[in-house]
């Protein structure tokens, strides 16, 4: 395949950034867009040109480095009816001899640090105002001994897969990183372990999702379509229960 | 915005239910009207529980303060929307968005703009195109919706309207925390469409059946 790719390049944070046009040729379909992307740095380095900078690192689906929007969506699932990461989009997607336009994840709190790579620290210090449990596990408990239903074990299962990459604020119209901080707090609703700090937790996360700069949701959908988990909108539902339940725990926050 | 927005939904099916009352007679409309506005011989809504005449001003007050808290809500998340959100992309592609979510907020000004002018019209009966400033509440109806280019831009606003409720009731909703799971998603979505749909066709009904005649 020969493939046309249409890359934001941008030096530094302070640089202002462009599309520039590269050729790639001898693309195998059976390729992921991340070494499709290698292929081009291979060529640029050849050639004594700074090759493009982007994020990865699992290369398979679990650890949430990668992402990038691809032709306008965010991982580059475009119609397919499969979620995906960037690096789990394979070039057989595209047509041979097509136009790809890649750009980074566009947000303010996300800011472009060079090429496709952007700085998401700021998921990190939301996770930081409460996205873990503090009381000491010990030892594993007996089994049945603390029962969680089916339901909800499932629940906070599929919630906890979510890796983090950034996609449903990048594809949200509200630049709202509320899929993310809805997952965490789904995720550790559903379990016993989470149960002590629950609604602190949720005032406490918000509020750093909020100081962060994100926008607020008002529960348009594009976060889920693009999130390479299908973490589901009803988390953020889950996120608005919890957090107005807070609102009537005395709890000194 | 949720608790707001809803308020201002259920204000539209109790309009939408007196608008009606055109159906029965015009001395039901105006029966109504003035039992809104206490200038009735039996004092109107909720005398003697509170003095006559009260009732619309606690309820002018009342709906002011949810358009009020409403608009300042919808101002909030539009500024900080628009903070974080730099809106850059080259080449942008919707996949989940229906154009109702997407419009909420020049959607929203739009309908302003209606309220406003139909508050002239209608309350403070400034903006008459038929001459019946002081006419009787049902003949002031008729004649303004005797006017064609008047139901088409009914029609219009109540379009805006209803797409505003379409999303909006479902979000409310999901707010609230009532989507609690992908077929809950799917029962509100419903519920918003009927309702917008209801309310569409209850607000049209009567402007319609006044110019083609049906009602005079
Ligand atoms: C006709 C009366 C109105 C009704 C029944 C209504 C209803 C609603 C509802 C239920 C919501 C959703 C709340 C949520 O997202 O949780 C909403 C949102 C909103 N409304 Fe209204 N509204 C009305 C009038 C207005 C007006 C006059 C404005 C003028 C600016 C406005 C602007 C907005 C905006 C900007 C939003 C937020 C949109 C978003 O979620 O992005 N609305 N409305
Ligand atoms: S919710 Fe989905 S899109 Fe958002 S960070 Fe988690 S995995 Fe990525
Ligand atoms: S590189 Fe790990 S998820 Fe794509």
């Amino acid at each position: 395949m020969n493939i046309t790719l249409r890359v934001w390049r941008q030096a530094n944070a302070q640089d202002e950034g462009r599309m520039v046009t590269y050729q790639v040729a001898d693309v195998s379909p059976d390729m992921s867009f991340l070494e499709m992307l290698d292929l081009l740095n291979e060529d640029l380095t050849v050639k004594g040109e700074e090759p493009v900078a982007f994020d990865h690192d699992c290369r398979e689906g679990i650890c949430g480095m990668c992402g990038v929007v691809i032709n306008g969506t965010a991982h580059g699932r475009g119609d397919s009816p499969v979620p995906t990461t960037t690096c789990q989009l394979h070039m057989r997607s595209f047509a041979d001899g097509a136009t790809i336009d890649v750009e980074p994840w566009r947000a303010g709190p996300f800011p472009v640090l060079k090429d496709l790579v952007v700085d998401r620290s700021a998921f990190d210090r939301i996770i930081q105002a409460g996205g873990f449990i503090s009381a000491n596990t010990g030892s594993a408990p007996d089994a049945h001994a603390a029962p969680v239903s089916k339901l909800k074990a499932d629940r906070g299962f599929d919630a906890a897969t979510c890796i983090g990459c950034g996609a449903c604020v990048a594809a949200c119209p509200n630049s709202s990183a509320m899929l993310f901080t809805a997952a965490k707090i789904t995720h550790l609703a559903m379990l016993p372990q989470g149960q002590p700090e629950r609604y602190t937790r949720v005032k406490s996360m918000v509020a750093q999702h909020d100081a962060e700069g994100f926008g607020n949701c008002t529960n348009i959908g594009e976060c889920a379509a693009v999130c390479p988990k299908e973490i589901p909108l009803d988390t953020i539902s889950q996120l608005n229960r919890d957090l107005i339940a807070s609102l009537f725990k005395k709890d000194g926050k | 915005m949720a608790i707001t927005g809803l308020a201002l939904v259920a204000f539209l099916l109790m309009h939408m239910s007196g608008n009606l009352k055109m159906f029965i007679s015009g001395e039901a409309f105006d029966h109504y009207a003035h039992w809104l506005k206490g200038e009735g011989d039996e004092g109107g809504i909720l005398y003697p529980l509170i003095p006559q005449g009260w009732f619309i001003w606690i309820f002018r007050l009342g709906m002011m303060a949810v358009i009020l808290l409403h608009i300042y809500s919808a101002v909030t998340l539009w500024r900080r929307a628009k903070i974080a959100n730099p809106d850059t992309y080259v080449a942008k592609r919707r996949l989940a968005q229906t154009y109702s979510a997407r419009t909420m907020r020049w959607g929203g000004i739009i309908l302003l703009t209606g309220v406003i002018f139909h508050l002239l019209q209608f309350t403070v009966r400034a903006t008459l195109f038929s001459g019946t400033a002081d006419a009787a509440p049902h003949e002031m109806v008729l004649g303004e919706f005797s006017i064609w280019w008047m139901v088409v831009a009914y029609a219009i606003w109540m379009v805006a309207v209803c797409m505003h409720i379409r999303h909006g009731f479902w979000s409310a909703f999901t707010t609230l925390g009532a989507n609690t799971s992908l077929k809950a998603q799917r029962v509100l979505n419903g519920c918003a469409w009927v309702i917008a749909i209801l309310l569409y066709i209850g607000f049209m009904i009567m402007p319609v059946a006044v110019l083609t005649g049906v009602l005079n």
